[in-house]
């Protein structure tokens, strides 16, 4: 190989770091991305372990032990009325907080995208009457709309993640949409377009790529909400039907009225929502700014 | 001007349309019939029957839904299936209560957010801006309901320097109610310790609800400011001799208000939809309060109106705030 292709080869392998690998790389360096990853991961390990982290089964109490104050050796955070473990119920809540946080973001993203595209591709009559709904459901307060949707599906785990899922899809749309509305007029998908890429390989080759950057701040951001709307529609007596069901936000609700005397079983649980959302919402400002290309160096 | 407004409030007709639409659908497609609900478990097939025909729900769809959108526009969203009430009356008498709540809300996120933000953005790089920034980060991260019962639990119960609940201390005054707005009623009734009560109310419920609001205004403030204070002219000003007080409000605070008026409108949705958590723990008899008894008693009359109503409410403010744009900012023209 002579000098000169060698010197290419070099620059070229410079050149090569993809936008995924740099915005890694920026992540590894924002303090709020690392925090907000460890606190999530520290959560989905919590989820993920559940069954070896708690010492009780969160669903059975014994009726003796009830009311039992925080930090005692056999119950760290103390009891609840029917004498369940606080701690374990905590624990177990990570996985129905999580499990309905990501189902509903991940249906409200898969949905939002769909017609943020078909909104933002075709344009036209298509782009108008998305658009028009997607304004109909922005103008519904978000906890409002949720309480709706879980009222009229009937209580449940997935009536839940279903109903903050749409309150997510007219964001995401809109998201998607102006990308690409954007990225339509860019010089490589006019130059794509010009020797003969098919509107379905430009979109899905050549614009979402580049349009996924917000999309995937924009989850993580909704993550937060979603933690918090679920605890929002719990709290309000709308959560999972079965009141043996470890979920945060119920846990505080049962409470509230015993605030006088046993205040541990509101304070625990919601320090557990508090964090949580802390680290999704770290997490999302962390890759918003490695991955925003106006702040690439 | 004028055009802008009322292409504004043209377009508004169709998502208001589309909104009945849905929330008529919505009550049509529940699962359970509406006369089923009304009478309870012990209902006969003949008063179904019977309260089915009185709700025009045996009539074809398409003809109950024009019936549905003449009674919209004459303001007639219905009955409580349970107490029977005028679904408007009750909102019109509960909805100064939440206005109360959200201005208050909105006047404490308001007077401690600008001011911090503009604080952090001064102080860029400073202690104060770091410990600025992780109170926001928390301000945001903290659900209404968890922050409500929290300051409950201390300034009511702990230390119990203001009231737990309610509007005002209903045996130590009696206000009688004008504009259903207790401190506005206290002022016309000339009951001054009664104002003072409801004062001391207003202030759990209103901090409650306005953190979130408070924590969002002051990161806008905050980057606003910044971008504004890297600005020739803010240089010139000072340069030209300007004092520091003076270059702050005159020109870098009026020019960086924009972003932070937007935010005010959408956070007019959060807080009428945080009323709910808000108004529920505390005992405030708003709309919030009003919906979130709906929701347990399954009265899906009042909860579909309400709906409709709070969602109304939305968009206006909105558009008020989009309206009031361009008289911030002279570079925007409407056309």
């Amino acid at each position: 190989m002579s000098q000169a292709a060698a010197t290419v080869d070099a620059v070229h392998d410079e050149r090569a770091v993809g936008l995924w690998a740099d915005a890694f790389r920026r992540m590894r360096r924002s303090k709020a991305a690392i925090i907000g990853g460890t606190i999530v991961g520290f959560f989905v390990l919590m989820a993920i372990f559940a069954p070896f982290i708690a010492p009780y089964d969160p669903t059975r109490g014994n009726l003796a032990d009830s009311y039992l104050p925080p930090f005692t050796a056999d119950h760290l955070f103390g009891t609840n009325v029917q004498g369940q473990d606080v701690f374990s119920r905590i624990v177990f809540g990570s996985r129905l907080t999580l499990g309905i946080a990501v189902l509903s973001v991940s249906i409200g993203v898969t949905v939002g995208a769909i017609l943020g595209s078909l909104a933002g591709y075709f344009r036209g009559w298509v782009d108008a009457v998305i658009m028009r709904g997607v304004d109909i459901m922005l103008s519904i307060p978000g906890l409002l709309f949720a309480i709706a949707v879980v009222t009229w599906l009937g209580r449940g785990v997935i009536q839940i993640a279903i109903a903050i899922a749409i309150v997510n899809i007219p964001i995401f749309a809109r998201l998607l949409r102006g990308s690409l509305l954007s990225l339509r007029e860019a010089d490589y998908v006019i130059a794509a377009r010009s020797v003969g890429v098919g509107a379905g390989a430009l979109l899905v080759q050549h614009m979402l790529p580049n349009a996924i950057g917000p999309l995937i701040v924009q989850a993580t951001l909704a993550l937060a909400t979603a933690v918090v709307d679920a605890a929002a529609l719990g709290f309000l007596g709308l959560g999972p039907p079965d009141p043996r069901t470890p979920e945060w936000g119920t846990m505080l609700s049962d409470t509230y009225r015993y605030l006088n005397d046993a205040v541990h079983l509101a304070f625990f649980p919601g320090i557990a929502i508090v964090i949580s959302v802390l680290g999704f919402n770290l997490l999302g400002d962390g890759m918003r700014e490695a991955l925003d290309p106006k702040l690439r160096r | 001007m004028a055009k802008f407004i009322i292409r504004r409030l043209l377009l508004l007709i169709p998502i208001l349309l589309g909104l009945s639409l849905l929330i008529f659908l919505f009550i049509r497609l529940l699962p359970g019939d509406p006369a089923s609900t009304i009478l309870g478990e012990r209902a006969t097939p003949e008063n179904i029957i019977r309260v089915r025909e009185a709700l025009g729900l045996d009539r074809p769809l398409h003809e109950q839904y024009l019936d549905y959108i003449g009674g919209l526009l004459q303001g007639d969203l219905g009955r409580s299936f349970l107490t029977n009430r005028d679904v408007v009356d009750d909102f019109l008498q509960r909805f100064p209560a939440t206005i109360e709540l959200t201005v208050t809300a909105m006047t404490f996120a308001l007077a401690l957010g600008i001011p911090l933000g503009m604080l952090t953005a001064k102080r860029r790089g400073t202690w104060i801006d770091n410990g600025g920034t992780i109170l926001s980060l928390i301000g945001i991260s903290i659900p209404i309901f968890f922050l409500g019962l929290m300051l409950k639990w201390l300034f009511a119960i702990q230390w119990p320097i203001l009231p737990d609940s309610g509007r005002i201390d209903l045996i130590q005054y009696y206000i009688p109610p004008v504009t259903n707005m207790m401190t506005v009623d206290a002022i016309i009734a000339g009951e001054w310790g009664g104002f003072v009560d409801a004062l001391r109310h207003l202030v759990l419920p209103g901090i409650a609800l306005g953190t979130i609001p408070l924590a969002i205004i002051m990161r806008i403030t905050r980057a606003s400011v910044v971008d504004v204070l890297n600005e020739d002219y803010v240089r010139t000003a000072h340069a030209k001799g300007l004092r520091g007080g003076t270059v702050d409000t005159r020109h870098v605070l009026r020019n960086a208000m924009l972003p932070v008026v937007t935010v005010i409108g959408l956070q007019t949705g959060l807080l009428l939809g945080g009323a709910i958590l808000t108004e529920t723990i505390f005992g405030w008899g708003g709309v919030g309060k009003w919906m979130y008894d709906a929701v347990v008693a399954n009265d899906y009359q009042i909860i579909q109106s309400g709906v409709l109503l709070l969602a109304l409410i939305f968009v206006t403010v909105n558009l008020i705030v989009d309206v009031s744009y361009a008289f911030l900012n002279p570079r925007i023209r409407y056309s």
